[in-house]
């Protein structure tokens, strides 16, 4: 039953190349959308169930992609190597970040973590011995698994999919452990939380920590299925759709993370044909649902389908 | 019989920056007792179980419990020591089920499941309701029913003291009946309470020693028999 949805999310992601094949647009759009996904769903534990807000979080999908990079194109690390120093990194940064900056809250701790974004994004840029620089890094190789090459649109499909779920269900069982309803206690109350014998403070850490390994691993793929890395697509205007995400999904719901995560992909493509217009009509957009549905398009939506269901029924 | 000491606290001083809230505070509670706190608003009884419990910091004194100096410990360490608290005002965590609301008790006692489980049917029966509506969100609770399930929390998390902070409060007369009726049947059971009161008759009603909390100060400590006869008491908190 709870993982109804999760099967529903893996039946479609597996359907929609079989229903199109070949359509150029489900696979590049579709890599899009899961590691928007993966990075969401991950930010979601600690937006949407943790009550932490976080302004900098592509720092951390940065930090992945870049030790995939740095370590593949300078130390001829394997894929996989470089991946898990990736992860090692941005979990540590993320591990000693916690303790001091999760002590703020609501607007200091946005600041706080606004100001760990503009920091990575600025080293991105300044340390170009490392990083590049502005012009980022190419010739970033292949990824191999276990003599696999993922070389097309079509396996970077599937390789991002399988990911995603895999992130999904990870987050849906962390959400529903001792350690999801000590989060859920310290969103609700952080005060009934320390009362419980909650160490609130460990787990806090512990949620960042995990949202920012899931940044970093979409991270790692990121740069390999692109080639190519530059500061650019780790901005604070990433760091903003991704809590964008959350939020237009409806918060402390893990396939509503999901859901705004791809709405919010399919939202960026479809505006591309209004050009200089795009941004406008996105912001009116985001404006309409958070007037017209504030928990989020997903919960609002299917809220709206179930009234609807009933009113149907109703008639007949 | 000092060995039937369970809760020492000496010379305890609390402050809210530079006012302070609780000032040499002396205060005991023995294994199995049952202990009123009565005194008005603003007395300092909440900041007093707050600093016991480790939520607020002691700024002088020393909290002893079960043998061992437990003043600058965390709030975790504290409930995992044992000492457990239904907070003033419930404050139950309305958008979880009041399954998982139980099991939040329970977050110190992972190691054994079994005795959770008993434990968990024990407050199902002592409380039938929370049984009949336990995957509802304990939001949906009424006032009464969510001081049900504070308590019930709190004794998931197996209380060898539980610090109760107004039980009676904003709820019915019944209710309030309800309520220190299970109180008196836990501390049969052998649980140590200590219970915070401005319902000061009710509370000494069914204590076997009472404090009188006023401005900070303890200011008489009796057994509650006595403090239910004494003059100035019923004054000043029995309004007759």
């Amino acid at each position: 039953m709870r993982l109804t949805g999760f099967y529903a999310l893996a039946l479609v992601a597996g359907l929609l190349p079989v229903l199109f094949p070949g359509n150029y647009f489900i696979t590049v759009v579709g890599i899009a959308a899961g590691l928007n996904v993966i990075l969401a769903v991950g930010l979601n534990l600690l937006i949407g169930y943790a009550g932490q807000i976080s302004l900098g979080h592509a720092a951390f999908f940065g930090m992945g992609a870049y030790a995939s990079a740095i370590l593949t194109t300078r130390y001829a690390f394997p894929p996989l190597l470089a991946l898990s120093a990736g992860l090692i990194s941005a979990g540590l940064m993320a591990w000693g970040l916690a303790r001091p900056i999760l002590r703020l809250h609501g607007h200091y701790l946005a600041m706080a973590t606004l100001g760990f974004g503009i920091i990575i994004h600025v080293i991105m840029v300044q340390a170009t011995g490392w990083t590049g620089g502005p012009d980022g890094l190419t010739g970033i190789p292949l990824l191999v698994l276990f003599g696999w090459a993922v070389d097309s649109d079509q396996r970077w499909y599937f390789v991002i999919m399988a990911t995603m779920l895999l992130a999904v269900w990870l987050a849906l069982n962390l959400v529903d452990s001792r350690i999801g309803r000590a989060l859920r206690a310290v969103r609700g109350s952080e005060f009934g939380a320390r009362m419980m014998g909650i160490d609130t403070a460990r787990a806090k850490t512990q949620v960042f920590v995990v949202s920012a390994l899931f940044a970093a691993f979409a991270g790692s793929l990121f740069a390999h299925q692109q080639g190519f890395v530059s500061p650019d697509s780790f901005n604070l205007s990433i760091s903003i759709d991704l809590v964008i995400m959350v939020v237009l999904g409806g918060m402390a719901s893990t396939f509503g993370a999901a859901f705004g995560a791809i709405a919010l992909t399919l939202l960026h493509e479809g505006l591309v044909v209004f050009e200089d217009y795009e941004m406008l009509i996105h912001g009116a957009l985001l404006m309409a649902v958070m007037i017209f549905l504030p928990q989020g398009l997903f919960v609002g939506l299917s809220q709206g389908a179930r009234r609807g269901w009933t009113l149907v029924c109703r008639r007949q | 019989m000092p060995s039937d000491l369970l809760l020492e606290v000496v010379g305890l001083s609390s402050a809210y920056g530079p006012v302070q809230a609780i000032r040499q505070a002396d205060l005991t509670v023995q294994v199995g007792e049952l202990v009123a706190m009565v005194g008005g608003n603003g007395a300092g009884k909440t900041t007093l179980l707050h600093t016991l419990s480790g939520l607020h910091p002691a700024s002088s004194g020393a909290i002893r419990f079960a043998g061992q100096d437990i003043t600058h410990w965390q709030p975790h360490r504290i409930v995992a020591a044992g000492i457990c608290q239904v907070p003033e005002g419930r404050q139950v965590f309305a958008p979880l089920s009041i399954a998982d609301n139980l099991k939040l008790g329970a977050y110190c006692q992972r190691r054994d499941s079994d005795w959770v489980r008993q434990e968990t049917e024990h407050v199902y029966a002592l409380f039938p309701i929370l049984a009949e509506r336990r995957h509802q969100l304990a939001g949906s609770l009424s006032g009464g029913q969510q001081q049900m399930l504070a308590i019930g929390r709190a004794l998931l998390g197996r209380p060898r003291l539980l610090l109760l902070d107004e039980p009676s409060m904003g709820l019915a007369p019944l209710l309030v009946e309800e309520i220190f009726r299970v109180i008196v049947e836990l501390n049969s059971q052998g649980v140590a309470i200590l219970l915070v009161e401005q319902n000061a008759r009710a509370a000494l009603a069914i204590a076997q020693r009472g404090y009188i909390l006023e401005t900070g100060r303890i200011i008489k400590t009796a057994p509650a028999t006595d403090l239910l006869a004494d003059d100035a008491v019923r004054r000043a908190y029995l309004g007759y």
